[in-house]
């Protein structure tokens, strides 16, 4: 089985705080970390291989930074890891991210399963999974949190979906595309010789001249969406803490909470 | 290619959208600022120059060829379960209603299942003009293949300028899908919907690393402008059952055949309540300190018809299952009311919770995060206090 994981390079949001006083992002020391799902996403590729065989292609799209979560992927053992870099692909939305990634996912070729994490946690958008899969072509499953069994033969895959009230057993056609939640595995750790291989590895890079894209549909230009203004919340005051003795502040807590007349 | 201009002449060095950035793209060099690979052009250092020495320079769009005038209308995807409208897609009927009177345009649903035309009517009682039907047995359960194929048959016939869908795993599986194939933009899990007075334009905010900052997006020449909203934004609307309206019907352009997917089954979850839905949540963390003490905290959230949720490090010591797990990694709630029992409420589980309407924390450390956002805070051992919360309300509600 040919298994293609999507990953992306995210700032650690554990560490993004806001400034208090000017309310703007304090980014010293901020780290950039794999997206969280997209750990599970690897983990899950290399568990099909190991069960049913085949190779594992990691594939990130981002500043030439990015390679570092390549490399991550390469020392959990990944078999294969591609950069898509650009300056042309700078400012994607939604639409213009899933575009570029599916065409690099041709150029991986003959495909039999793309995971994506559920969601990139800073832009939590949840929408280039089904966006890859639409440009692919291929069915996609989306919030999967296990595949009960791929049937390489016979082209099926049985996975779990988590849904708001329950979990969905659903069977689909390979290729397919599935995106995955954290419930799914457990990650494993690198092995000292995997980050020394992943340490000397040649990562190729794919830029707009290695790949068979639109320029008018990558970037900023291709992307429909436009971010017109960008602003910190209102910071959410802390309230009353109530004070006293239990006696006392679990009637007034409780008093508090009827007035907002949602308790029935 | 967009590139972002900096006047070097003109910049004083202040900083100002170095702390801005929230790509970190922004470096000091010298006494200028420079831009490194990092920048995604979102012009959030454009706003905050105090001295407009930034400048975005983006080539001018095409319009593809989409012919904006044609599109009018604001469209919003009834979503349904076994036959019944799920909330969210009442209140943005409701929040629909309002954006196509301020457009002085009509309100459609978009409808697809079988054997739904009740819910049809009812959309229409609160609040819709007319609703595009498709149906059939195909359409029966949700599968991505079939309800794209019906709406995007249904989109490109008719035109809307505004499609609008709840942020629900149903809705975001689906709408990306249906943005991707019509080729136009999507913002996701959108927090506010309004209309620009003056371009008419969707404004959609949503907010994006968990929370900590908010974008306005728009969608200026690709039709339909299309959203996906959160549950419990916008407020549940009036019934109007003197409401009428049309109803036009659509055949669906698939066959069972070309459905790439088939649903096995549906295990119903071991709550009675989901955490989405819930206008009252109870969550317990690592405070609570094992599986059996969570009985404790189920009491409560069961006493007051509330949903269970808890923070990753509960989850993962394993005292309860990852469905509850609100947070970044796990959901995003919206309650009325969300009480955090022996949560210290770091930055992660807030990105789930913190736009809860009411906000009550049980903690016994004083110093804990999650004070910061409480509404109600009570520095107490959750073992004390929640019993005793249970009790009261079981009292008072005659439970
Ligand atoms: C990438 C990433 C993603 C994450 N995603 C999530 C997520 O989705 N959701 C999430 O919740 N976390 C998430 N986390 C974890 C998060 O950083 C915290 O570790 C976690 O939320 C802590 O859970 P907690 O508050 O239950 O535990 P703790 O931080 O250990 O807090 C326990 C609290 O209970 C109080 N306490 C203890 N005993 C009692 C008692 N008897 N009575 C009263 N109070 C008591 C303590 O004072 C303390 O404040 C994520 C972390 C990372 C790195
Ligand atoms: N730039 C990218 N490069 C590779 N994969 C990506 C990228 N952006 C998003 N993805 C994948 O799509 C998933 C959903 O991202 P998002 O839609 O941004 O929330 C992620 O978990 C990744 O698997």
């Amino acid at each position: 089985m040919k298994i293609v994981a999507c990953i992306k390079q995210v700032p650690d949001t554990t560490d993004v705080r806001i400034d208090p006083e000017t309310r703007t992002l304090v980014r010293e020391g901020v780290e950039s970390i794999t997206n969280p799902f997209d750990e599970y996403a690897v983990e899950e590729a290399l568990l099909a291989k190991e069960k049913y065989g085949g190779e594992v292609h990691v594939i990130t799209m981002g500043p030439p930074q990015a390679i570092e979560v390549l490399k991550n992927a390469l020392a959990v053992g990944a078999d294969y890891v591609y950069l898509v870099s650009d300056r042309d692909f700078a400012g994607s939305d939604m639409w213009a991210t899933a575009y570029t990634l599916a065409q690099a996912i041709k150029k991986i070729g003959a495909v039999d399963l793309v995971i994506c994490g559920k969601q990139a946690i800073d832009g939590d958008t949840a929408q280039v999974g089904p966006g890859v899969a639409t440009q692919l072509s291929l069915p996609q499953l989306t919030y999967v949190s296990k595949i009960r069994e791929i049937d390489v033969e016979d082209n099926r895959i049985v996975v779990e979906r988590m849904l708001e009230d329950g979990k969905e057993v659903v069977e689909s056609l390979l290729p397919t595309l599935i995106t995955v939640v954290k419930d799914i595995n457990e990650p494993r750790l690198p092995s000292l010789l995997g980050i020394k291989k992943a340490a000397k590895a040649e990562i190729p890079t794919w830029t707009t001249e290695d790949l068979p894209v639109d320029k008018a549909k990558c970037g900023l230009e291709g992307s429909p969406t436009e971010v017109i203004r960008v602003f910190t919340p209102e910071p959410r005051g802390g309230g009353e803490v109530l004070e006293g003795e239990l006696t006392e502040t679990i009637p007034l807590l409780i008093d508090k909470l009827m007035d907002a007349k949602v308790i029935k | 290619m967009a590139r972002l201009l900096i006047d070097e002449e003109a910049c004083t060095g202040c900083e100002a959208c170095v702390e801005e950035c929230p790509y970190g793209a922004l470096e000091m060099k010298g006494d200028v600022v420079t831009v490194n690979e990092k920048c995604t052009f979102c012009g959030a250092c454009v706003d905050v120059c105090p001295v407009e020495a930034i400048a975005l320079e983006k080539e001018e769009k095409e319009a593809e060829g989409v012919d904006i005038s044609q599109y009018k209308d604001v469209w919003v995807f009834i979503e349904h379960k076994r036959g019944r409208i799920t909330n969210v897609s009442f209140e943005l009927l409701g929040e629909g209603r309002k954006l196509a009177d301020s457009l002085g345009c009509k309100l459609s649903g978009m409808l697809m299942g079988d054997g739904v035309e009740e819910c049809a009517q009812e959309a229409i009682k609160y609040g819709a003009d007319t609703v595009y039907l498709t149906e059939g047995p195909v359409l029966k359960e949700y599968r991505t293949d079939s309800y794209a194929a019906g709406a995007v048959n249904l989109i490109r016939k008719y035109k809307p300028d505004i499609v609008i869908f709840g942020a629900t795993t149903q809705g975001r599986d689906f709408a990306g899908t249906v943005a991707t194939t019509i080729y136009t933009g999507l913002t996701a899990d959108c927090t506010g919907l309004d209309i620009d007075p003056e371009t008419k334009l969707l404004r959609q905010t949503r907010p994006a690393f968990g929370g900590n900052i908010m974008a306005t997006i728009l969608c200026q020449n690709h039709r339909p402008q299309m959203a996906t909203v959160r549950p419990k934004v916008f407020a549940m609307p009036e019934k109007d059952d003197s409401r009428t309206g049309e109803i036009i019907r659509e055949p669906l352009p698939i066959d069972e055949d070309k459905v790439r997917t088939k649903i096995l089954d549906f295990v119903q979850g071991a709550e009675t309540v989901n955490l989405v839905d819930a206008e009252i949540i109870v969550s317990g963390g690592r405070g609570v300190g094992g599986s059996e003490n969570f009985a404790v905290i189920r009491e409560l959230a069961h006493v007051l018809g509330g949903a269970l949720g808890a923070s990753r490090a509960a989850v993962d010591a394993g005292w309860i299952p990852y469905e509850h797990q609100v947070g970044q990694t796990g959901r995003t709630v919206r309650p009325k009311i969300y009480i955090a029992c022996g949560i210290s409420g770091a930055i992660q589980h807030q990105a789930g919770m913190k736009t809860s309407e009411i906000i009550v924390a049980i903690n016994k450390d004083p110093e804990a995060p999650i004070f910061k956002i409480a509404t109600y805070g009570v520095v107490a051992d959750i073992f004390q206090a929640v019993p005793m919360l249970t009790q009261e309300f079981k009292k008072l509600l005659a439970r």
